[in-house]
């Protein structure tokens, strides 16, 4: 066999295995990225399964049905769900090198993930003010700590968004900056599949019962 | 792309080697299904559609059915043999996240059924 064939026939052998030399720069990054990522939704599994195991203890104190509104939690989810679309287009608008574009997704993403901070913001200081804070009783240790975890999360979201958008205006699109957007949307996606965790187990699991 | 002329590009988790209007139209039907699952999820916990007992499966699977609709159309996840880095990371990252939540509920639940009633320990 020609070295050529050999290359050929290894080069299908090793197909997504390493095979034809090191994988660019923006492939391995991404990839990085998404092993933190797992160990990220590792971090929240440890935060369900506490949650789970907790939520039956409310201690004689208010328990979900009677402190969840599900109109917000719904607004909330359509927000982030919206927000992760405008995340998506604005990575695509990067590619594609069309900066204004860019600015204007990423506004929409920013407005709605901060919407639903508010929103979630408002709903832990109204539930602390009617005495079922993160002390009142088991379960609500559990909810304050899972779902609070995921609201600091969306949080460091919006402060990475701000920042990524500094970087464009200050940089362009440069390679570089393209990499670091990258993984923003991919967290920012993430954020949105843990929250699909969230309202399922939390709010939905818990008012029917 | 600081890329050559390799004959097969491994696939990066949020990017998808698509033409770009396939891109927005790929992130419009993600969306449109995340929706429809979510008002599924949140309709069938306050309806009588489900039968009562079943609402906990429903809510799971259509749960399931929403984060998959992320991973493919959001994170650009698919099951050909580039993607094969990405999937084996997220299938391990899975295994642990199946251990530890079922894991932990299922010794909790030991733990408190082999607990002495607290009429016995707090005597009133």
């Amino acid at each position: 066999m020609t070295i050529a064939t050999i290359d050929a026939v290894s080069a299908e052998l090793v197909r997504g295995r390493g095979g034809g030399g090191p994988a660019p720069t923006r492939n391995v990054v991404a990839y990085g990225f998404w092993i933190f990522l797992l160990s990220d939704f590792i971090m929240f599994s440890g935060l369900f399964a506490a949650y789970a195991v907790l939520s039956g203890n409310t201690a004689g104190g208010p328990t979900g049905p009677e402190l969840f509104n599900l109109r917000n939690v719904f607004i909330e989810t359509m927000c982030l769900l919206f927000s992760s679309y405008t995340c998506g287009l604005g990575a695509l608008s990067a590619e594609r090198r069309q900066p204004d574009r860019f600015y204007v997704f990423a506004l929409f993403t920013f407005v709605l993930g901060a919407a639903f901070l508010f929103i979630e913001i408002s709903e832990f200081a109204g539930m602390v003010s009617n005495g079922a804070g993160p002390s009142r009783s088991a379960f609500l240790s559990g909810f304050f700590t899972l779902v609070g975890m995921h609201g600091a999360h969306v949080t460091s979201g919006l402060v990475w968004l701000t920042y990524m958008v500094a970087q464009v205006i200050a940089k362009g699109l440069r390679p570089h900056v393209l990499r670091r957007l990258l993984c923003f949307s991919l967290f920012w996606h993430a954020l949105d599949i843990i929250w699909v965790g969230v309202f399922t187990l939390v709010y939905l699991m818990g008012d029917f019962r | 792309m600081d890329g050559d002329d390799r004959v097969f590009d491994d696939r990066t988790p949020g990017v998808e080697n698509e033409e770009p209007t396939a891109s927005v139209l790929s992130y419009t039907a993600g969306l449109g299904l995340a929706i429809l699952a979510t008002i599924a999820s949140f309709v069938v916990s306050q309806t009588n559609l489900l039968w009562a007992p079943g609402i906990p499966v429903g809510l799971v699977v259509l749960a399931f059915a929403q984060i998959g609709v992320h991973l493919v159309f959001f994170l650009h996840l698919g099951s050909g043999p580039d993607h094969t880095n990405n999937i084996l990371a997220l299938a391990f990252g899975l295994l642990i996240v199946f251990l530890v939540i079922t894991g932990s509920i299922w010794i909790i639940a030991n733990l408190n059924a082999n607990m002495m009633p607290m009429s016995v320990t707090m005597p009133h």
